[in-house]
């Protein structure tokens, strides 16, 4: 079953069933991981492109991973968005990749907007690998996959996501993706760093961590942007660490699954024993990124020729 | 050749008016309104089924010239006008150079002698509209402006607006405040709320404007200066306005249609035609502007119309300039929401986009009777219509309400005596000559 859709620009307006749809999925994708051959020929002929306006290492060499155990051509171009300075710019590289025959667009633009733009300008699936801080949802299906893996069910978990929910594209799909999984989900953070009117969202909003972390199942745990201090988001560092900071200490429980979308500051949001501990799945949340977009790509791909099978 | 325009239904509270009437134009004046007048040698122009009205005045708008004609001139923009039903409109000076100066203004009165409505001036409050130092206000005064603003962007310094309002006085100015906290306002492109939220986009919070208003209320009060607000956006800002005048203060303040009508929902898409400053606010806000004018709390209807090129509403929603080409779905989208739904009167309307900004400039407007200039507004509220980015008079384009279907539409504009744009029989035609 392909999606049933041209896109993949974000998880709140996708439903649960897709999701569920993309996580199984996923599992089959996985499982080519323990094969000694790590390539299916499933996407043979298909252009894939990695268009990057932001440079993110991580999440583009996941993409790149993942077309390539697909058998996918993959084609990369980045660009820096200080020389996008109209959108023109974005237009013309739709066009352009329209004559080449891309068949999934990957972009990854620091603009909120700018995945829905181009996928309204091309006829080309667009798979958005991160707008600005709208969404990312291909990082909060591998998050919501890997809830799934470890604690066999997301429905009913009480999660937490700590940090600078207000300028997190991660923050805003796991609410969604969570939300429509059936959790209950939970943000904390400085005030200044929660989002107005996030509670309308269907999430619990705290400032005292202590309390929210009361009877949780999973903490994601955001990346601090040192620059935020800068801008008077928050007065030092330090009181970060000391109000905000996961250490071994405030999750003293195995049974919470401690997650981070990387890349890390160690000792700032999180210490390096709650990030190397027994309860952190930190590095195997890498692994099912590549899981996820592999599942991601064909289910967009599959969305033309419908009678292809996955094995 | 004189014009009769027979069988109108004629509104103007002005000058008791409502009903089925002929009236008689010679030359640039209204010579007779009467129930019936037979006259030989006349264009006869029969208006069975349609409504008269006193010219309109949008006392907000953005001509670009000179310095971005690409986005508009004074003459596209009056054909803009024309097209709106609109007999006269008054200029924001954040042209380039920029009002600040007697010659840019005489400039733009020479320009405005070639267009096809009436143009009046406004000039800035500083010079360059930076905030920093005083315009050469009397100067301005003399070259014909109506009224100061440094519009799109607010007077930072209150030092600067307290001098500015006790120096605009002397000359009978109203001084027209962009309230915008540029600290609060940041780097913002949408109203800071759930949508922004969801949307990931930055948010530009409604005490932007609020604290500048309440600024600027307090600094008026001090100097008795007539203060006008532009482009009210808030239910908080209607409130601190209702106090003030409960306390006598000589303000005034304008709303614009698409505040009027559209939300920050609306931004939902990342559509650029929904960006502009002050942001499409909440639906609370909305309703309390809609409160605020039945009130008579806000004054005016003002379009704040602000023509782009293509280009500059093209792609990413952060990049997009601010602003929407406003004149020619103004009267519709009111009659279609408003009038036709009984929310506004005819009389009520009037007051808000013709005697109200007219007072506020201080211009004067005969409205409809024996021996006033002939500005006229024609409408028709039989007419449902399709905006149309493409058939749009101006260059700016950027409309959110672009393939709306609209109820009502404006048939005939005359002005000074002049029929300016003709759409009786649907050609949407601008005249230069007649
Ligand atoms: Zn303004």
């Amino acid at each position: 079953m392909p999606l049933k859709r041209k896109d993949l620009l974000g998880l709140y307006i996708i439903s649960g069933a897709e999701i569920k749809e993309i996580l199984d999925t996923s599992e089959a994708m996985k499982e080519i991981f323990t094969r000694s051959v790590k390539k299916i020929p499933t996407l043979r002929g298909k252009t894939i492109v990695n268009l990057f306006f932001e440079p993110s290492t991580r999440t583009k060499s996941s993409f790149d991973l993942a077309a390539k155990r697909l058998s996918a051509d993959v084609m990369s171009i980045s660009k820096s968005t200080s020389s996008v300075m109209k959108g023109e710019t974005l237009l013309d590289t739709a066009k352009t990749l329209e004559v080449m025959g891309a068949d999934v667009v990957v972009i990854r633009h620091s603009i909120p907007g700018a995945a829905e733009f181009l996928a309204n300008n091309i006829r080309a699936s667009v798979l958005n690998a991160g707008d600005g801080a709208h969404a990312h949802p291909t990082q909060a299906l591998l998050d919501l996959y890997t809830i799934r893996e470890k604690k066999g069910k997301i429905k009913g978990l009480k999660v937490l996501i700590i940090g600078d929910i207000a300028h997190s594209r991660v923050a805003r799909s796991n609410i969604w993706g969570l939300l429509k999984m059936g959790a209950e989900v939970r943000v904390a953070g400085p005030a200044t760093l929660l989002p107005l009117e996030i509670e309308k969202m269907g999430v619990k909003r705290y400032t005292d961590l202590d309390k929210a972390l009361e009877g949780i199942d999973v903490i994601n745990i955001l990346r601090i942007q040192l620059e935020r201090q800068a801008r008077g988001l928050f007065p030092s560092i330090n009181e970060y660490r000391h109000f905000y900071g996961i250490n071994q200490e405030r999750i003293n429980n195995d049974d919470i699954l401690v997650m981070h979308p990387g890349p890390m500051n160690r000792g700032v949001e999180i210490e390096s024993a709650v990030a190397d501990g027994n309860s952190s799945v930190i590095t195997e949340q890498v692994t099912n990124g590549v899981a996820v977009r592999m599942a991601l790509l064909y289910l967009l791909v599959g969305r033309n020729n419908e009678d292809e099978k996955i094995v | 050749m004189k014009k009769l325009f027979k069988n109108a239904f004629i509104i103007d509270p002005s000058n008791d008016l409502a009903g089925k009437y002929d009236l008689l134009l010679d030359a640039d004046k209204i010579v007779a309104i009467k129930k019936e007048i037979n006259q030989e040698g006349c264009m006869i122009i029969d208006l069975k089924g349609k409504i008269l009205l006193p010219g309109l005045i949008d006392m907000h708008t953005h001509l670009r010239e000179p310095g971005f004609e690409e986005k508009e001139t004074i003459k596209t923009g009056c054909e803009a006008a024309a097209a709106g039903g609109f007999t006269t409109i008054a200029c924001m000076p954040n042209t380039n150079p920029v009002a600040d100066n007697q010659a840019t203004i005489e400039y733009i009165k020479a320009r405005a002698k070639e267009a096809v409505v009436n143009v009046i001036p406004i000039g800035s409050i500083t010079k360059g509209s930076s905030g920093k130092e005083l315009a050469e206000i009397g100067f301005l005064s003399e070259a014909g402006v109506k009224a100061i603003s440094d519009d799109g962007n607010p007077v930072m310094n209150s030092e600067i607006m307290r001098r500015a309002m006790e120096y605009a006085s002397s000359f009978s100015l109203p001084v027209i405040s962009h309230c915008e906290d540029k600290n609060l306002a940041g780097d913002g492109v949408m109203h800071e709320g759930y949508y922004s939220t969801i949307l990931g986009l930055k948010g530009i919070p409604a005490a932007a404007e609020e604290v500048m208003i309440a600024r600027d209320i307090i600094l008026a009060e001090m100097t008795g200066a007539h203060l006008h607000i532009a482009h009210l956006s808030t239910a908080r800002g209607v409130e601190l306005l209702r106090d003030a005048k409960k306390r006598g203060l000589k303000i005034t303040a304008e709303v614009t249609p698409h505040h009027l009508l559209l939300t920050d929902q609306k931004v939902k898409g990342y559509n650029p035609d929904t960006k502009v400053n002050p942001p499409l606010r909440s639906d609370r806000d909305r309703k309390a502007l809609c409160k605020g004018l039945k009130d008579g709390i806000i004054n005016v209807i003002a379009t704040d119309h602000a023509p782009h090129t293509y280009e500059d509403k093209l792609g990413e929603y952060d990049l997009a300039s601010f602003g929407i080409s406003g004149l020619e779905t103004a009267l519709s989208l009111l009659y279609d929401n408003f009038i036709d739904k009984n929310v506004f009167t005819w009389e009520e309307l009037l007051d808000f986009m013709a005697y109200g900004p007219a007072e506020i400039l201080g211009i004067k407007h005969g409205g409809l009777k024996k021996g006033s200039t002939a500005d006229i507004t024609v409408f028709d509220p039989d007419i449902s219509w399709k905006v149309s980015k493409e058939k749009m008079k101006s260059r700016g384009k950027n409309t959110p309400f672009a393939n709306n279907v609209l109820q009502g539409r404006v048939v005939l504009t005359v002005v000074k005596g002049n029929i300016v744009y003709n759409n009786m029989n649907g050609e949407a035609r601008i005249l230069y000559d007649n």
